[in-house]
């Protein structure tokens, strides 16, 4: 392949008027608008169905939604997720469910945020928040406990209300 | 006591030395500083701001790391040589200077370390040390990466020292002098030499910025290809006085701009335009010299946020093949305009 070389004038040649040329627009530049975000001040906008921590949920009745069914253990691709169901004794006043997770152990270190155990779930008990900032200085406190994980989820606006209706 | 004047000569001298570290020691981190924040507003980025107000202390932040790092020696190295190097690059800078005129007279304290007559000389001589602390800092480090940077630079220094000293020939011919508060004094009364002369100014600001190692002729330390050239061996506060012998250097040779080219301490109006007999024009000098200095320095950072590296032999075919002629060219020139001039 023959590569054409384009013709330089003289003032090409010279090289100053390109110098000149770039000087005024890094020049330019100087003032222009920014586009640094100064994070942990100023966080990214996030879309709508981002994908970021899994927590678990509560109903509007307070009650802890999962049922322990540990489908989410069994979907979880990097097997992240442990739970140790044990029975849920007087707290549900509706007879209609027998178990609760006794602890749901999320290890944030193998989390791979695919939000397979969200669809997984039957009770819509476990759900991705926009958290992404998990970070911490061990691999023990990279395991996000029971309690850790309902007080990050909250309470969900729930407006299917699957217990009441059984 | 205060009246003798053997006793007053020694307080100026060590006045005039504290002055001197100040101003370099104050100027050299900021500029830094100012490279960094520039660099980053001409890239549409916001640079170091979290230190301080806008980082005004981002200098003392970097300098106490530099501090704290491990201070290596490697075990290929040869040590005399290795531990010299940075010492040398340094050096010269804080000596030059000595020579160089940073306000016209404080009082009966005229501003300037040494007014001796080969000043220019002096300053040009030592300008050419840099080069052995960072051949040496090459050749010492015993491994390629360093070796090559080395030998770049040196080629590169020698080649354009040429230039350099070529390109004031035409000056001192003008104003009859190598003392440079002579050559300060000839253009509080005649005007800037850059205006009568641009093209050595250009010639030398070229070369100097070839000398300073900086873009785009920083060939000695070239990132991409030796990873950073002479300094790679180097950690903790040899590689920092290497940095700060880098700056220095700049500073240097701003100063040594502001006072061949752009009228050294003077404005060109009164009372700015001859030697301060008031304290307070005296102090209005120094402020004037130091705000010329910082303006070339801007001038350095500039251009290096904005052309990119020559070609090593882009590199030499402009210093050999254009700039002397060029040079050579304006010394015949500016003889013969003065030769006229004196015969008519």
């Amino acid at each position: 392949m023959i590569v054409e070389r384009p013709k330089l004038t003289f003032w090409d040649r010279i090289y100053m008027p390109q110098i000149l040329k770039g000087l005024w627009i890094t020049l330019k530049h100087i003032p222009m608008k920014r586009f640094t975000r100064q994070y942990p001040e100023e966080k990214p906008p996030l879309p709508e169905r981002y994908r970021g921590v899994p927590t678990l949920v509560r109903d509007p009745d307070r009650r802890v939604k999962c049922v322990a069914c540990q489908l989410c253990e069994f979907v979880c691709p990097p097997t992240a997720i442990t739970v140790v169901p044990g029975d849920r004794a007087g707290i549900c006043s509706d007879g209609n469910v027998e178990k609760e997770p006794e602890d749901f152990i999320i290890d944030m270190g193998r989390c791979i945020y695919c939000g397979l155990c969200q669809e997984a779930c039957p009770e819509e008990a476990i759900f991705l928040k926009k958290d992404y900032a998990m970070a911490s200085y061990s691999r023990e406190q990279m395991k996000l406990h029971k309690e850790k994980l309902l007080e990050m989820g909250g309470i969900h606006d729930d407006r299917i209300c699957k217990w009441k209706k059984k | 006591m205060w009246n003798d004047p053997v006793i007053l000569e020694w307080v100026f001298i060590v006045v005039k030395i504290g002055v001197i570290f100040g101003l370099l020691l104050t100027i050299v981190p900021y500029t830094v500083l100012a490279e960094r924040r520039i660099c980053a507003w001409m890239q549409d980025r916001v640079g170091p701001n979290r230190v301080g107000f806008q980082g005004v202390l981002q200098p003392i932040a970097d300098g106490l790391k530099l501090m704290f790092k491990e201070d290596m020696l490697p075990d290929h190295v040869h040590k005399v040589l290795f531990t010299l190097a940075p010492a040398l690059v340094f050096m010269p800078s804080l000596m030059i200077l000595a020579v160089i005129p940073w306000g016209s007279a404080i009082g009966p304290m005229k501003c300037v370390l040494s007014d001796m007559n080969a000043g220019m000389l002096f300053a040009l001589a030592l300008a050419s040390f840099t080069v052995y602390g960072i051949a040496l800092a090459g050749w010492s480090s015993n491994s390629k990466y360093p070796f090559l940077g080395g030998v770049r630079s040196v080629a590169q220094m020698i080649s354009y020292e040429v230039c350099l000293g070529l390109s004031l020939v035409p000056i001192f011919m003008q104003t009859g002098s190598l003392n440079l508060g002579v050559i300060v004094g000839y253009q509080t009364q005649h005007g800037w030499l850059a205006l009568y002369n641009p093209l050595s100014c250009f010639i030398f600001i070229t070369s100097v910025f070839a000398e300073c190692n900086r873009t785009p002729f920083d060939l000695a330390e070239a990132e991409q290809e030796l990873v950073s050239g002479y300094n790679i061996e180097y950690s903790s506060l040899k590689f920092g006085l290497f940095y700060l012998g880098e700056y220095a250097n700049m500073m240097v040779a701003s100063a040594l701009v502001t006072t061949l080219f752009l009228g050294g301490w003077s404005l060109p109006f009164a009372p700015f335009n001859a030697p301060a007999v008031h304290i307070w024009v005296g102090l209005a000098h120094v402020l004037i010299f130091v705000a010329k200095v910082c303006s070339v320095l801007f001038l350095f950072i500039w251009v290096r946020w904005t052309v990119p590296r020559f070609r090593y032999d882009q590199l030499m075919a402009l210093g050999w093949k254009v700039l002397l002629p060029l040079a050579l060219v304006n010394i015949l020139v500016v003889a013969g305009i003065l030769a006229c001039k004196a015969n008519l």
